[in-house]
């Protein structure tokens, strides 16, 4: 034995290691023989096992009214909550006085995906979306404009109910 | 050039194209089954992407291969890391060779082609490339030749990682190769030959070695396991420890060359166990299959092919069962018990056969294999109760007695 190699007091009584590698292999040909149970991804993006959950935080969203005009006001709370800094407003005002943002940009690189933007929001008009294939080919392609975060499509998430903290 | 030298030549090459293609495909077969295998036993589906339920994943993977950069290490010894992986991948080729993979086809051909003349062959075809009469002794010569090439790899790659797995892959190869051959002397004390052949007729004859020399099976499994270098004994490549081992700095298809000859070296332990310890591609309990015809020889090829899949399974199995090795508990296992019971068991054996051709020397094969059979039986207790200490004969599976008393919550 080399010097400063510290000998182990193993278990030597009641333990079989040729049962042990007796019962392993029988352990490890059960598993063989089990169904499978990885979700076939692409193919399949949701099971009764497995579903995304509704307070899942992911690509943002800007809901419109009924005319089809974004809800921002821009009153800058976004901006000035984000946490990463993502988030660009320039405003602007029209002719009875409403503001508007002239430039609603999202980094969704930046992003750190808190919800603070939806959870600021006074108009209900940015959300965090219950989605997350958003990857792209540029880096340039992962800043959504207003009109790209008007046409998205999926739910908007429920965010954290403190009276439901397990989402349930 | 007689035609009957002709008709030896066109055949052999034949046997020669026939053996070296299905060595490939069934690397590259196993290095798709080795994941299906591992993906099963821990319940996913393994590799389904490419072509029908992955079937074609080993393409995709060769031609990744072709296509990668080469990469050589600056400081490297350059001709002999240009070289290593075609030491390891030569002989790991050359292997299957000698191993028959069916019955002798009986053939009697006498045809004329254009330019190249008449060809003769008459008498039983043997389906193995070469019908050498020194038999594993050329299996165990060119398996040990591998070790040179993953010595060279890890030294001329200039890297400490691949220094240290080449060192212990040589180091370990040369110890298991002693239990190795050791291991299969008894084979050549029962059936009085070396050649694959006479083995088989052997076992035809009396019974499958597995029954008389059950031990030499035991530790030949073992120390193939090892000679491969798969777990639990990959310590060569522990990536743990040692990123890869001795091909941590190849790349793209040098590195392949290694993983194919791994993998043919599976396939020759495989091919060797069914052979020397399971009849080859003797079909049990019939003789229909030693009449010789065309039927029979796919039907032993099927019988040949399924038992060596099986051990290929099973070496696979254990790889995905048994946790790795600690080194030096390899090296006492294999210097300490190994080396030991091979030896001890072929006095043993050498022995009981002695006593058998003096007491009984018109005994059936059958009967005299059955005879050592019966021997071996005290034998392998003995052995496991030993390897166990003592304790698989109590069994019932106890629970590990904690080292601190009270530690259990």
């Amino acid at each position: 034995m080399a010097i400063g190699v510290k000998v182990m007091s193993r278990p030597d009584s009641g333990v079989s290691y040729v049962r042990a590698t007796l019962k392993g292999m029988v352990l490890t040909f059960k598993h063989l023989l089990q169904p499978r149970v990885t979700m076939q991804y692409p193919e399949v993006r949701s099971t009764d096992d497995w579903r995304i959950a509704t307070r899942w935080r992911g690509t943002h969203r800007m809901l419109t009214d009924a005319q089809g005009r974004s809800k921002c006001v821009a009153c800058g709370l976004c901006p000035q909550i984000c946490p990463a800094n993502c988030i660009k407003l320039v405003p602007g005002e029209d002719e009875a006085g409403n503001r508007y943002p002239l430039i609603y940009e999202i980094d969704e690189f930046r992003c750190v995906f808190c919800g603070y933007c939806q959870e600021v929001c006074p108009e209900e008009a940015i959300h965090v979306g219950v989605h997350y294939e958003n990857a792209e080919y540029s880096r340039e392609r992962f800043v959504y404009d207003l009109e790209r975060l008007s046409a998205q499509t999926h739910p908007v998430s429920t965010l954290w109910d403190p009276s439901d903290p397990k989402g349930e | 050039m007689t035609p009957e030298m002709k008709g030896f030549l066109l055949f052999s090459s034949l046997k020669m194209l026939a053996v070296f293609t299905m060595t490939m495909v069934g690397v590259a077969l196993m290095t798709l089954m080795e994941r299906k295998v591992a993906g099963w036993i821990q319940n996913r589906p393994g590799p389904n992407r490419v072509g029908p339920t992955g079937l074609l994943q080993p393409v995709a993977d060769g031609i990744k291969n072709f296509i990668k950069e080469e990469t050589t290490p600056a400081a490297a010894n350059r001709s002999l890391y240009t070289i290593a992986p075609a030491i390891t991948f030569i002989p790991a080729m050359m292997l299957m060779a000698v191993i028959p993979l069916a019955a002798p086809l009986p053939l009697a051909v006498d045809f004329t082609l254009p330019v190249l003349g008449r060809f003769v062959y008459t008498g039983d075809l043997p389906m193995v490339v070469a019908d050498l009469p020194i038999g594993f002794l050329f299996i165990l010569a060119f398996s040990s030749l591998g070790v040179y090439g993953v010595a060279l790899a890890g030294w001329a790659s200039n890297s400490k990682y691949s220094l240290l797995g080449g060192l212990r892959a040589s180091a370990q190869m040369i110890s298991y190769e002693v239990a190795l051959g050791l291991s299969l002397v008894p084979i050549l004390l029962l059936s009085g030959n070396v050649a694959f052949s006479e083995i088989i007729r052997n076992q035809q004859e009396g019974l499958w070695y597995i029954a008389p020399l059950f031990l030499s099976f035991f530790v030949f499994l073992i120390s193939g396991f090892a000679e491969t270098n798969r777990l639990p004994f990959d310590l060569p490549e522990a990536e743990a420890e040692l990123v890869a081992g001795y091909h941590s700095e190849y790349s793209a298809m040098k590195f392949s060359l290694f993983m194919i000859a791994e993998f043919a070296h599976i396939l020759t332990i495989s091919a060797m166990v069914t052979t020397l310890f399971f009849g080859g591609w003797d079909i049990p309990f019939t003789s229909w299959d030693e009449q010789g015809g065309v039927a029979q020889t796919l039907a032993t090829h099927l019988a040949f092919f399924a038992k060596t899949f099986f051990w290929i399974f099973f070496v696979m199995w254990i790889r995905w069962t048994l946790p790795r090795f600690r080194y030096d508990q390899l090296m006492s296992l294999g210097w300490k018990v190994m080396l030991p019971l091979a030896l001890v068991y072929i006095v043993v054996i050498a022995g009981a056969i002695w006593a058998l051709d003096v007491l009984a020397p018109t005994i059936s094969p059958t009967a005299r294999a059955g005879a050592l059979f019966l021997l071996n039986l005290p034998i392998g207790w003995g052995v496991f109760f030993f390897l166990d200490r003592g304790r698989i004969v109590q069994g019932v599976g106890q629970r590990a007695v904690p080292i601190r008393a009270g530690a259990e919550g």
